[in-house]
């Protein structure tokens, strides 16, 4: 029963959007595939909603740290070359991309 | 004279002590068996350059009395882990020409004990995949063939695939891995060597390239478990660049690896016993319980109950958290860049071009399960059911000291098989996932061979920051199993047809 609901659920529309969300570009066969494979995937993950969880926390990390503060002094920097060594474009120590605003 | 290519980790550190061989003959051998061996294409990037520079200073530090824990012993390193100024591609398209700037701190670890870098290995793509057939790099090939004389080619299982076959072919002496949800301990089973991954938190996760943050831990492959406990050995420690390193001291692993198991209880989950598993491994399983008790351990039945949720949990988990990891590939900083009309074509056509099938769907199935709408249903109701898995091992430690399972529900199949369903191939981590959601050390150790001639290995998983238990258990099944080296005869085979 659960399986049926996440195939029922998973059409061309919502590819498009969650692929939209994803920035992923899609290909009319692509889409097609992740229709049913998404679909498929959906359904067999959605066995977990028969779990009964209430009262039950989520577990984000098994490890129980709490985030460290260290000393606010600057320990690394001045390595602009190295930041930008790997950037497909860049000019005068800035990463370049296409105009964002007209 | 010998295959120095043959010689444990722990062997060759002695007779480079003991002045029997040096490091850089050491190093050649290795760098000539990769030569010989191309074709399981098990390495992205070789670095034979570095690899004999590296071992010529090793010699000088083993002449002037300075050497190091692994001075001189030649590794092969997962290209997930950021070396400096060596390429780091994930096996990706995405970050084929990515040179880091810095190196990974395990890596550093490594270097900083003498060792010896022969090359980057091959992997699934971003490490998602349990066969290494999505990386752009090209499938691995497992050194191992059926005996039953159909010539299929195997899958040397993932996504640590190509580190797997380079340790088990004998290219390097043993090799660097990360697990998610198996990728060490299943490709250390279908390449009959030694895999761990030790606890969550063990080592540091700077500088290697992020799958699923929650659950990424890297480990060690070597060939037999001493040489796996001195590998991790000199990877493991606190950290302090990464956030969710546990500033714990770490045991000297290699102290307590032969003891007698009196008094230890082994657990044996019933919810491991899955449909349709072959019965050769059942008989491995059981053969594992006689072995341990006969070492003096007690064996006992526990029950992990929410086991079958482990898959999903993970199918949920391990995408929510790389379609957030993965946002980063936006062709600006660093990576391929595909240009467009404005700056959301740019990305979008990048992403579609950098990023395999695999990696795509599962970017997908992430962004979904975080949309929306649908945020609670899935994917705080899987971080819930997380907890009640964990819970469950928990519980069982109250009784036991370490779980003995297969390691994974089948031999090494043949590249192109279980490739019509993502599901399919997901299932191959039925065993090895639910100790990753708890975020605990587990060990495959080759303990049999199949009808066909191919390996199986037994899973060990041990109590959080209790490493030492496992390899202990796990020195006691190899030691009872006998196997010889699969290099050995693995080769000979391979040579010979």
């Amino acid at each position: 029963m659960n399986e049926r609901k996440g195939q029922d659920n998973m059409d061309r529309k919502t590819v498009k959007k969650v692929a939209r969300l994803a920035r992923l570009e899609l290909n009319d066969t692509q889409e097609e595939r992740l229709v049913e494979q998404l679909g498929n995937i959906i359904g067999f993950v959605e066995t977990l909603s028969e779990v009964d969880t209430n009262n039950v926390e989520p577990l984000a990390s098994v490890v129980d740290n709490e985030l460290r503060l260290r000393e606010d002094k600057v320990v690394d920097g001045g390595q602009q070359d190295a930041v930008l060594k790997n950037a497909p474009e860049t000019a005068e120590g800035y990463f370049v991309i296409s105009k964002v605003v007209e | 004279m010998t295959d120095l290519t043959q010689l444990t980790l722990s062997e060759a550190l002695k007779k480079l002590k003991s002045k029997d061989i040096k490091a850089s003959e050491l190093t050649d051998a290795h760098l000539t068996k990769m030569e010989s061996n191309k074709d399981l294409n098990a390495f992205i990037t070789e670095t034979h350059d570095i690899a004999q520079e590296q071992a010529q200073k090793a010699d000088e530090r083993y002449a002037n009395g300075t050497a190091k824990a692994l001075d001189g012993i030649p590794l092969g390193i997962k290209d997930l882990f950021c070396t400096k100024d060596i390429r780091t591609t994930a096996a990706s398209k995405m970050l084929e020409n990515f040179v880091p700037p810095y190196e990974s701190t395990v890596t550093q670890n490594l270097l900083n004990d003498g060792a010896v870098f022969t090359g980057k290995l091959n992997l699934d793509e971003f490490a998602m995949g349990s066969s290494n057939t999505t990386s752009y790099f090209g499938n691995v090939i497992n050194p191992w063939k059926r005996n039953t004389g159909d010539d299929a080619q195997l899958v040397p299982g993932g996504s640590s695939g190509g580190s797997a076959a380079a340790v088990a072919s004998g290219m390097v002496m043993a090799a660097t891995g990360t697990d998610t949800g198996g990728s060490i301990r299943q490709p250390a089973s279908f390449c009959g060597i030694v895999g761990i991954k030790p606890t969550y938190g063990r080592c540091s996760r700077f500088g290697i390239v992020a799958f699923s943050s929650s659950l990424d831990q890297a480990g060690a492959f070597a060939r037999t478990t001493e040489d796996a406990a001195l590998l991790l050995q000199s990877m493991a420690g606190f950290d302090p660049k990464d956030s969710t390193s546990v500033d714990k001291p770490v045991p000297d692993f290699t102290k307590n690896l032969t003891g007698s198991l009196k008094g230890l209880k082994v657990g044996i989950p019933k919810e491991y016993r899955v449909e349709g598993m072959p019965l050769e491994i059942e008989n491995l399983w059981e053969k594992g319980k006689e072995w341990l008790e006969e070492e003096g351990a007690e064996v006992i039945d526990v029950s992990l109950p929410h086991t079958k949720y482990a898959l999903p949990t993970y199918y949920i988990i391990a995408p929510a958290e790389a379609s957030s990891n993965l946002a980063r590939y936006d062709g600006v900083r660093y990576g391929l860049r595909m240009p467009g009309q404005d700056i959301t074509e740019t990305y979008e056509k990048t992403r579609a071009e950098g990023f395999g099938d695999e990696v795509m769907r599962r970017i997908m199935i992430g962004t979904y399960v975080l949309s929306a709408g649908y945020y609670d249903a899935y994917y705080i109701q899987a971080q819930k059911v997380r907890r009640l898995i964990r819970d469950d091992f928990m519980k069982a430690y109250e009784k036991c000291d370490v779980l003995l399972t297969p390691t994974a529900p089948s031999a090494a199949f043949a590249i192109g098989e279980n490739e019509d369903d993502p599901i399919k191939m997901y299932l191959n981590d039925v065993f090895t996932v639910p100790a990753s959601l708890a975020g605990l050390p587990g060990m495959s150790v080759p303990a049999g061979l199949d009808t066909k001639g191919l390996p199986l290995g037994l899973q060990i998983l041990g109590k959080p920051w209790d490493e030492e238990t496992v390899l202990k258990v796990g020195n006691s099944i190899e030691r009872a199993a006998g196997l010889s080296h699969m290099p050995v005869t693995l080769d000979g085979k391979r040579e010979a047809a």
